[in-house]
């Protein structure tokens, strides 16, 4: 299987993406630059972290409109995988392809640090190789991590068991501490934690393959 | 012109000697460029004669001092590029952008060698934090280096902050940047072909940051805030959009020569990379894209508008340039062209606005070799009689006291808000002896510390430099790395004043001596002079950046407990020396007293037999015995361990001092039980005392000295104060 890493001017966690799936999960994977507008040929799609266009407006604001995201649209209607982080979290919310939005962190700096998650939803093709309630170690590398919802979605997340992964601890103002949410459809994912960065033993931590790994069993099954 | 070179900082015997170069008066285009091309900053006139003193040479050394970085060889085709920079003054007066450009400056020598940069770190100086003045300025340097470091993506994994009095009014803040290149790849700023076409790339001209090298070489008083327009702009994302640019143009065989325009901007771009090749340069002014209009050519060949660089092109592949760079959306303007006759001629309107020759601003440039005088309070400092320091009653106050001080608590606060693992390299993250960055696709990794204890350099300028560069290299040792160079950042007061001339001299000795007993070459650096503050100057502070080694990344070393019932060793002399330690500022609000001795012999024995026991496997853990002696080393392994222990000392010297002395040459490691005796017996080859004190247990530290119990403290209770010392600074009103 094929994964495509989409390059915004301004990505920088893409090399992080590149090596978690060449070699962390053994895959094939590209690079993509914003300006493509095809994206048929790859079966997993990754937005990565990093400040598109400086983030200077709001995180993902402007990187909505970069040509690539079309194309982004059209595989997830036909139900490919896609998974954004941190900024590709961020380019989702604003692209209308995730509900909510994610504000400032509530301490208003920037936070690096590795923290617990605690899984919520087991049944995404992210997380089969996750229980409900497994507690599990991911970097946060964010300064608008904050995410927010109003009440009447929220519900709806709930209903939908869209929320996947809430911080064990309140780390940024996070509605309900949540870290990740996915589509109804069940086929985007986005998070602000970063499970690319937690692939290689040498680095400490490698709870990262947990959900890179399933999207590659969920593949070969089939997919959605 | 009424004297106007003064208020530009130059000299009346420098103005006659500009006037006998040029063999008239200068315009105020040329004015300009001299004054900043002739300041301290860009000339180091007052510096440069000492700085021969270091040593520059090594087997591994690709590219000493003189160009954008050093450069040195790591085998496998690979070469590191170091160097280090300080953003002292405008930092002191615009935090935040000082700060940030001061990173961005940093960053663009590293891949204007042809490097990816890998790694940045951040030695930092601040007052006390008891003031709004001094909160604000902390705030806003972290924020300044976290926002540009985050956005470009390249990690922050270290560097040092040290909190003195004499820092408030004139902060440090020194960067280093560290990036990787392969050996056939390297840039460098040496210009050469006539009619080749210079080019400007990156961003627009602006007005901001115009006479920025003069301002960083004068002293701060009240009257510097309006200086604030001196200090530039920062813009991340345009530098990195740059840095993948000038990246992508390195892959085609375009590039003859580049360089960053930093400081003084255009002019010492072009002056440099002219002089360096012995050849000349034209510029026409009219073709520089700008930020604004109306700009004179004095304006734009001042201007240190940041994130742009200057390249000399292949004749004929300037289409290739403007291709690459449109794609990242950013501007590449042809803009001139080398010359046979090394005059720097700057063109606008059609007209002749400037014409001097390039090496009169560099190679030219004034030296001055100041008078010096021991400073009259040195000796009287380093006066200290230790019966006057009475051992305190309650040890367990002390030693929390001691671990919670600025200095040695906990850095989280601030690297916390550093992105210190993007690019997935960071083995060891910051708050360990050493960051450790891995080179994927090898088994390599670079070790990288800074390091600077200006308290010792203040009591003793010679030995605490010595200091400073062993400990650093100590550092490098303890994670398994071989140190391999070093880029120095010298930070001191008005190099006019006899006293500060002496400082400065016996720093560069006591680096230069240390520096060739290890047979560690300097091979890049920064001298910041002029750091004080209503006529006060700061604590001499020869900030060492240096990077070590690691052949095989799987053997390297951490300083936290790994296992109970592990057996704690300390390798090394305790000589009980309190002089200008932690201890005494802490509890006794004194600064003074020697500093502790060094002996570089016994330093360099010390180290390899760390690097040996680390290689071979032996140790489970070690860290270097620093600031706040064996009880602060202590301590910081056992909580990164998540580990107790309990020790017993036999000691000749007071209880309170055999704790916190800071002797050099001494580290803390633990060694499984069964691997004890062969752990001693190599230290015994290799000449260094290894004393059994305790083993790894529990949760708590318990320590008794000759018997009776000193410290019994939850681990817990330490921590506590440890980590939250600055937080707590920082928040409280």
């Amino acid at each position: 299987m094929k994964f495509a890493v989409i390059v915004f001017p301004g990505s920088n966690c893409d090399v992080d993406c590149y090596y978690a799936v060449k070699d962390g999960l053994g895959e094939e994977v590209e690079y993509v630059w914003h300006q493509e507008k095809n994206l048929s040929k790859y079966d997993v799609i990754m937005l990565p972290g990093g400040f598109s266009y400086g983030d200077y407006l709001r995180a993902g604001a402007i990187a909505r409109f970069s040509p690539v995201m079309e194309a982004v649209r059209e595989e997830a209607e036909k139900g490919k995988f896609i998974i954004g982080i941190c900024n590709g979290f961020q380019i989702l919310t604003e692209a209308g392809l995730l509900p909510g939005a994610l504000r400032k962190n509530e301490g208003l700096k920037f936070i690096c640090k590795t923290v617990s998650i605690i899984v919520e939803n087991d049944e995404t093709p992210f997380t089969t190789r996750l229980k409900k309630g497994q507690e599990i170690l991911l970097p946060i590398a964010h300064g608008e991590g904050n995410y927010y919802v109003d009440d009447k979605t929220l519900k709806e997340l709930k209903e939908n068991n869209q929320i996947v992964f809430r911080y064990k601890e309140n780390i940024n103002g996070s509605v309900e501490r949540i870290a990740g949410v996915i589509n109804k459809k069940g086929n985007v994912l986005g998070m602000m934690p970063h499970p690319e960065r937690a692939y290689d033993s040498l680095l400490g931590n490698t709870d990262g393959l947990y959900i890179l790994g399933s999207i590659v069993d969920n593949f070969v099954k089939g997919g959605v | 012109m009424n004297k106007i070179w003064r208020e530009l900082g130059l000299t009346d015997e420098e103005y006659e000697k500009i006037i006998s170069i040029l063999g008239r008066e200068p315009n105020i285009t040329e004015l300009g460029m001299y004054s900043v091309m002739w300041s301290e900053h860009c000339s180091y006139k007052n510096s440069k004669p000492l700085l021969k003193y270091l040593p520059t040479k090594g087997e591994r050394v690709i590219q000493g001092p003189g160009e954008n970085a050093g450069v040195l060889d790591i085998g496998d085709n690979l070469a590191v590029v170091m160097k280090i920079e300080s953003h002292n003054h405008p930092s002191a007066i615009e935090p935040y952008q000082g700060a940030a450009t001061g990173v961005g400056g940093i960053i663009r020598d590293i891949f204007t060698m042809g490097a990816r940069p890998i790694a940045l770190l951040d030695s930092l100086r601040f007052g006390i934090p008891d003031d709004k003045r001094t909160k604000y300025l902390i705030e806003n340097v972290v924020a300044g280096i976290a926002d540009y470091g985050n956005c470009i993506g390249i990690p922050t994994v270290g560097g040092d902050t040290y909190f003195e009095e004499s820092y408030k009014g004139n902060p440090l803040v020194n960067a280093m940047c560290v990036g990787i290149v392969e050996k056939d790849k390297i840039k460098k700023g040496i210009a050469k072909g006539i009619g080749n076409p210079v080019m400007v790339v990156g961003a627009t001209t602006g007005r901001d940051g115009i006479g920025g090298a003069s301002f960083a070489s004068q002293e701060l008083s009240e009257e510097s805030e309006e200086k604030r327009p001196s200090v530039q702009v920062g813009d991340p994302f345009m530098e990195k959009l740059l840095l993948e640019a000038c990246l992508e143009l390195f892959e085609t065989d375009a590039v003859v020569a580049i360089q960053d325009m930093g400081a003084a901007g255009l002019t010492s771009s072009s002056c440099e990379m002219a002089s360096r090749g012995g050849v000349g340069m034209e510029i026409d002014l009219d073709k520089v894209p700008l930020r604004e209009e109306g700009m004179t050519p004095y304006e734009i060949m001042l201007s240190e508008s940041q994130e742009r660089m200057l390249v000399v092109v292949k004749k004929g592949k300037e289409e290739d340039v403007q291709k690459i760079f449109k794609k990242w959306g950013l501007n590449a303007a042809t803009i001139g062209k080398i010359t046979d006759d090394g005059m720097i001629r700057v063109i606008k309107d059609g007209k002749i606005v400037a014409e001097v020759p390039a090496k009169s601003l560099t190679e030219d440039a004034p030296q001055y070799v100041r008078e010096e005088e021991v400073p009259k309070w040195q000796e009287e400092v380093k006066k200290l009689d230790i019966n006057e320091v009475k051992p305190p009653e309650d040890m367990n106050k002390v030693l929390k006291d001691v671990i919670s001080s600025l200095n040695i608590a906990s850095k989280e606060w601030i690297y916390s808000q550093y992105d210190y693992m993007v690019r997935t390299d960071t083995v060891i993250t910051p708050g360990m002896d050493a960051a450790v960055v891995r080179i994927k696709g090898t088994r390599k990794a670079i070790a990288l510390t800074t390091d600077c204890n200006g308290r010792y350099c203040y009591l003793d300028p010679y030995i605490g430099s010595q200091i400073a560069v062993a400990e650093a290299a100590r550092n490098l040792c303890m994670v398994g790395a071989k140190p391999i160079g070093v880029t120095d950042c010298l930070n001191f007061g008005n190099p006019e004043k006899k006293e500060i001339y002496w400082q400065l001299k016996n720093s560069i000795f006591g680096i230069a001596k240390a520096c060739e007993t290890f047979q560690i070459p300097v091979v890049s650096g920064n001298v910041s002079l002029y750091n004080e503050n209503e006529g006060e100057a700061i604590y001499p502070t020869p900030v060492i950046g240096m990077a070590g080694l690691i052949e095989d990344v799987s053997k390297i070393c951490t300083m936290d407990f790994k296992k109970e019932r592990d057996v704690i060793i300390i390798l090394g002399e305790n000589k009980g020396e309190i002089g200008g330690s932690e201890y005494l500022k802490v509890c006794f609000g004194m600064v003074k007293g020697q500093p502790p001795q060094i002996d570089l012999e016994k330093e360099k024995r010390l180290q390899e037999l760390v690097l040996k026991l680390i290689d071979e496997g032996l140790i489970n853990s070690s860290h270097d015995i620093s600031e706040g002696g064996f009880a602060a080393a202590l301590v910081e392994s056992a909580i990164s361990g998540k580990k107790g222990a309990k020790i017993s000392l036999q000691t000749s010297l007071r209880a309170d001092i055999e704790l916190f002395s800071e002797s050099q040459s001494r580290a803390l490691i633990t060694v499984s039980p069964e691997k004890v005796d062969e752990v001693l017996k190599i230290a015994y080859e290799h000449q260094v005392p290894a004393q059994k004190v305790g083993v790894v247990e529990g949760k708590d530290i318990v320590i008794d000295v000759n018997g009776k119990r000193i410290i019994d403290l939850p681990l817990e209770v330490l921590e506590e104060s440890w980590r939250g010392r600055i937080k707590w600074e920082m928040e409280r009103n």
